[in-house]
């Protein structure tokens, strides 16, 4: 017998207080979501797999695309008659995919790696520093020509600037990222 | 002379220089000094909260704290992304006892409740419009279409702004200084927001769409007031062009820039030379 405790609709209960079994498939979320084309199976499809609570179902999830292509419009939250709050389960998803370390291979080229150069800006400047992110990013997925053209107009427009905007109290911000760091 | 905070948020420190450049033009005008909260952190907007939710609360927390610690009592955030994220943390605050405390234990942090964060709009509603209603002289004459996107109005409970699905500030400030504001689809669909870089194929896409129903209702220029939807939907531009086959030049231009016109400033204090798509009509 698997320990029902780790299933995800428990966790996503406990966790964030939210009730899974409210859902009753109505399918307004994915009706209204701008990028379930992109995803492997739309916000109502896994509302319906978290119910179910099965560990496999549960993985399949996890490593799902789904939970990265979400762009957190907030769409199906707006339309969800059941005021289902499905863009902070998708967050808590999220972070438990990364923290069992079954991200989606396809969105660890890179969605992933954006992330993570963005939360690096932030922790080393304090705020973004542009170019700083792009060039983490494409050290992290090797695509080292993509929008060279585009960065250069911005540069010349002045939307580029050349060096970080570096906050005074680092100290602070950096002792957040030790509190947090997993 | 007025004394409001402002937190610029990163894009209008670099990528929407021009924005900010039409905020500052504008509050210039009607005597607003707007006081830069001082050493502002980057609140995290479309990213962080993916990958670690503690941290997505106080990066926007700490913004507030040092509002609070300046005795800001309101703060205009224009960047909607920043507004989205401020007020979110707020409300979370607000209702979570335990993170609220632990925040405070562990990194000093303690928010103010009763600090109102505006968007751009709230801010020209409440501070500016009055003051300019007569000192518009060229009616912006031209029928455009407002777009909101998502982080201006969503999630509604807890910013309560506007219509949900069918906003109308922008559409009303827009009818005030002379334009023919269209009603249309894609008002709060999404533009892609945060995946201009990694995953331009969907945002390209999405802002296709959006585009290509400003064009089809007649519209001759596309209103914004985030600078993630602006700079998706105007430099990413030539990409979309492919995607819909076919020359777009339909430009995207702050709220505050088309005002700024209306009311005889010049283009080039309101940062028009930035823009990727040039308005050429006006």
């Amino acid at each position: 017998m698997v320990d029902k405790k780790n299933i995800l609709r428990v966790k996503v209960s406990n966790s964030i207080g939210i009730n899974v079994d409210k859902c009753y498939q109505c399918g307004k979320c994915s009706a209204g979501c701008p990028v379930s084309g992109n995803m492997d199976f739309t916000s109502s499809v896994m509302m319906r797999m978290i119910q179910i609570g099965e560990e496999i179902i549960d993985k399949q999830i996890l490593r799902s695309q789904t939970i990265w292509v979400c762009i957190s419009c907030g769409i199906c939250l707006s339309r969800c008659p059941m005021e289902i709050d499905i863009p902070e389960i998708i967050d808590y998803l999220r972070q438990c995919s990364l923290e069992k370390k079954m991200q989606n291979k396809k969105s660890e080229r890179n969605i992933i790696p954006f992330h993570y150069s963005f939360l690096n800006s932030i922790k080393y400047t304090g705020r973004i520093y542009e170019i700083g992110v792009a060039v983490e990013y494409k050290l992290r997925t090797f695509n080292f020509f993509q929008d060279l053209s585009l960065a250069f107009y911005m540069f010349i427009k002045g939307k580029l600037p050349l060096f970080p905007n570096i906050i005074k109290n680092r100290k602070h911000l950096s002792f957040f990222f030790k509190k947090y760091k997993k | 002379m007025t004394q409001i905070g402002f937190f610029p948020g990163c894009s209008l420190k670099g990528t929407s220089s021009e924005y900010a450049q039409s905020i500052f033009t504008l509050s210039k005008m009607v005597g607003i000094n707007l006081v830069e909260i001082e050493d502002w952190n980057c609140c995290g907007a479309s990213t962080v909260h993916n990958i670690n939710n503690k941290l997505s609360v106080t990066l926007p927390a700490r913004i507030l704290t040092l509002a609070k610690q300046q005795k800001l009592t309101e703060i205009v955030a224009p960047c909607a992304a920043c507004y989205n994220r401020l007020c979110i943390a707020q409300h979370q605050l607000k209702i979570n006892k335990f993170l609220r405390n632990q925040l405070f234990e562990t990194f000093q942090i303690c928010i103010d409740n009763n600090i109102s964060i505006l968007n751009i709009i709230q801010y020209i509603e409440k501070y500016i419009f009055e003051k300019i209603k007569e000192k518009i002289i060229y009616f912006f004459k031209y029928p455009v279409v407002c777009y909101y996107g998502c982080l201006l109005v969503r999630p509604h409970k807890i910013l309560n702004f506007d219509r949900l699905e069918d906003p109308q500030s922008m559409d009303n400030l827009m009818k005030k200084i002379g334009a023919l504001p269209i009603d249309w689809a894609y008002k709060t669909e999404c533009c892609g927001g945060g995946f201009s870089v990694s995953r331009t194929d969907i945002v390209v896409k999405l802002c296709g769409e959006i585009i290509k129903d400003a064009i089809n209702k007649g519209a001759e220029a596309i209103i914004v007031a985030c600078p993630m939807c602006q700079s998706n939907l105007d430099t990413r531009r030539s990409c979309i062009n492919n995607y819909l086959h076919k020359k777009t030049n339909i430009p995207v231009i702050y709220i505050t820039q088309a005002i700024g016109l209306a009311i005889g400033i010049k283009k080039k204090d309101l940062g028009f030379k930035k823009l990727f798509v040039k308005p050429t009509f006006i």
